[in-house]
């Protein structure tokens, strides 16, 4: 039932008042058992899923979400992905997920609107741009694109920015990754739902998970709201939440849950053509294809698992926006939203197997997840598929908590979380 | 803003107080007895409850650390308590 999008179909379907499309997934029951059952219909859960099949043949899975697809932080990030990170294995994991994206369209048939427009990261001193060279430096090592920008550099790239002697965040130039971009979040996780169902996945949606079947010492199955599903591989894919269903399963994990916030103004004519990050303020923002200006910022200072945020972060935020674009004073605010983030010591993810047998983890992306999300996929079914780490997920085992080989990206790169 | 209750000062405004960690951990004793494992425990692993929760929290303009229940998807607080054990 998946059809083949291409420019003809969608000609064909204008000239029929639009009435051949079919929908893009199916919407099953679950069976009672399967091979794998991935929770958490979110990107990571469902690139999770059509890696398994494309990539090990693995197609009797189930994807089970509480809620719709994409409605957790798929849909609430700021669609960003770069890899401008500090650590050679935080740069084969982001970098990983980059080139996948830069030919995911295409390789899903569904337009996931991928716009590598570039990240510019602001330095407002002389000392941050030493740590911004030792950036770039670290980043063309590790083998990614990244350039040291000088402040006419930067003010190429975005002549709005405040230049004003008595900005408080002064311009001395800035690191540039010019592969990097945005990309609609909400069709990363449709072209992946509508690819797993392609090869017979089913998706289960308003299915939440209960508990774990447990049976000496090993993970064999979920019990959910739609009944008890067995299956030989578990795999946990549900982000600020993933501290609730490691209890149902008996252990911990070294998470906290904090809400992220991100907000749009109104429309605007195109003023802004890249992503603008301040470390000073730690604003971010960029123009969406529709003209909203998106901007987002750090962690509220709460440990929550509210879907909202609080104000102090709010005022912090657009603060950041009215130091870094003075002219955006004139916009008004549109939406404001938050999602739940699963915050990890060291601003690293956390994939690999969980404490209990049979029950995988992918989680702890934090701020992070959306631009990992094919890399997360892949590494999490190749995990699963085979028993064993990919080389590059290794390094995000659960172990290193214990080994203290921690990829501590706060340290390296600076990311806000 | 919501009002934090700090036992000490009162309702303060939350911007003044910063969240410390989880109540009820107990540092492993003697240091060098403690296995790598037990120590990841202490150090990084939690509850990170949704819900109800106990908290240790600093009211950093009084300096003050103490325990403050609230709930984590209402964000309403419960109560505040003084971590000071009381003088003998």
């Amino acid at each position: 039932m998946t059809r083949h999008y291409s420019a003809f179909g969608l000609l064909r379907e204008g000239l029929r008042g639009h009435s051949g499309w079919q929908p893009a997934w199916r919407s099953p029951q679950p069976k009672p058992r399967y091979d794998a059952v991935i929770i958490g219909g979110g990107g990571q859960g469902l690139a999770t899923a059509y890696y398994l099949a494309k990539n090990h043949g693995i197609t009797n899975v189930a994807v089970l979400e509480k809620g719709w697809l994409g409605g957790g932080n798929t849909g609430r990030n700021t669609a960003t992905i770069r890899s401008n990170y500090f650590y050679p294995e935080s740069v084969a994991l982001y970098d990983f997920s980059l080139k996948l994206y830069e030919g995911l369209s295409r390789e899903l048939n569904y337009n996931v609107m991928l716009s590598q427009r570039g990240v510019v990261t602001v330095a407002s001193s002389p000392a941050e741009m030493e740590m911004a060279a030792r950036l770039v430096n670290a980043m063309q090592i590790n083998g990614t694109d990244a350039e040291l920008l000088d402040r006419d550099g930067v003010l190429q790239k975005a002549p709005l920015l405040n230049t004003s002697d008595e900005a408080r965040y002064p311009i001395f130039g800035g690191t540039w990754q010019g592969r990097a971009g945005v990309a609609r979040h909400d069709a990363v996780a449709w072209g992946y739902a509508r690819a797993a169902d392609g090869f017979g996945i089913d998706i289960v949606q308003n299915c939440e998970v209960a508990g774990f079947l447990i049976e000496g010492g090993r993970c064999v199955g979920v019990e959910t709201s739609l009944g008890t599903i067995h299956a030989d591989a578990v795999a946990l894919c549900v982000a600020g939440h993933s501290s609730v269903l490691a209890a149902k399963a008996g252990f911990q994990l070294p998470i906290r849950s904090y809400s992220l916030q991100a907000m749009v103004s109104e429309p605007v004519k195109p003023c802004l053509d890249t992503v603008v990050l301040y470390p000073g303020t730690g604003t971010y923002l960029f123009q969406s294809d529709k003209g909203e200006i998106v901007l987002g910022g750090g962690l509220d200072r709460v440990p929550s698992y509210a879907q909202r945020g609080n104000p102090p972060m709010q005022q912090t935020v657009v603060s950041g926006m009215l130091e870094m674009f003075p002219a955006f004073g004139q916009l008004r605010m549109l939406r404001q939203w938050a999602g739940v983030v699963d915050v990890v010591p060291d601003s690293s993810p956390i994939i690999g197997p969980s404490p209990v047998s049979g029950l995988y983890l992918n989680g702890g992306w934090g701020t992070g997840g959306f631009k990992a999300i094919p890399a997360g996929g892949w590494l999490t079914a190749h995990l699963i598929a085979t028993g064993e780490h990919h080389e590059i997920s290794r390094p995000f085992d659960l172990d290193r908590f214990a080994t203290g080989r921690l990829v501590d990206e706060a340290a390296g790169s600076g990311i806000a979380h | 803003m919501q009002l934090f209750l700090c036992p000490f000062c009162g309702e303060r405004d939350e911007t003044e107080f910063t969240f410390c960690a989880e109540a009820g951990k107990t540092r492993p004793e003697p240091a060098a007895e403690v296995p790598a494992d037990a120590w990841a425990r202490y150090l990084h692993f939690d509850h990170n409850p949704k819900g109800a929760t106990r908290e240790v929290w600093l009211h950093a303009t009084c300096g003050e650390f103490f325990l403050m229940e609230r709930d984590t998807v209402s964000h309403a607080v419960a109560g505040s308590h003084s971590l000071r054990r009381p003088e003998a």
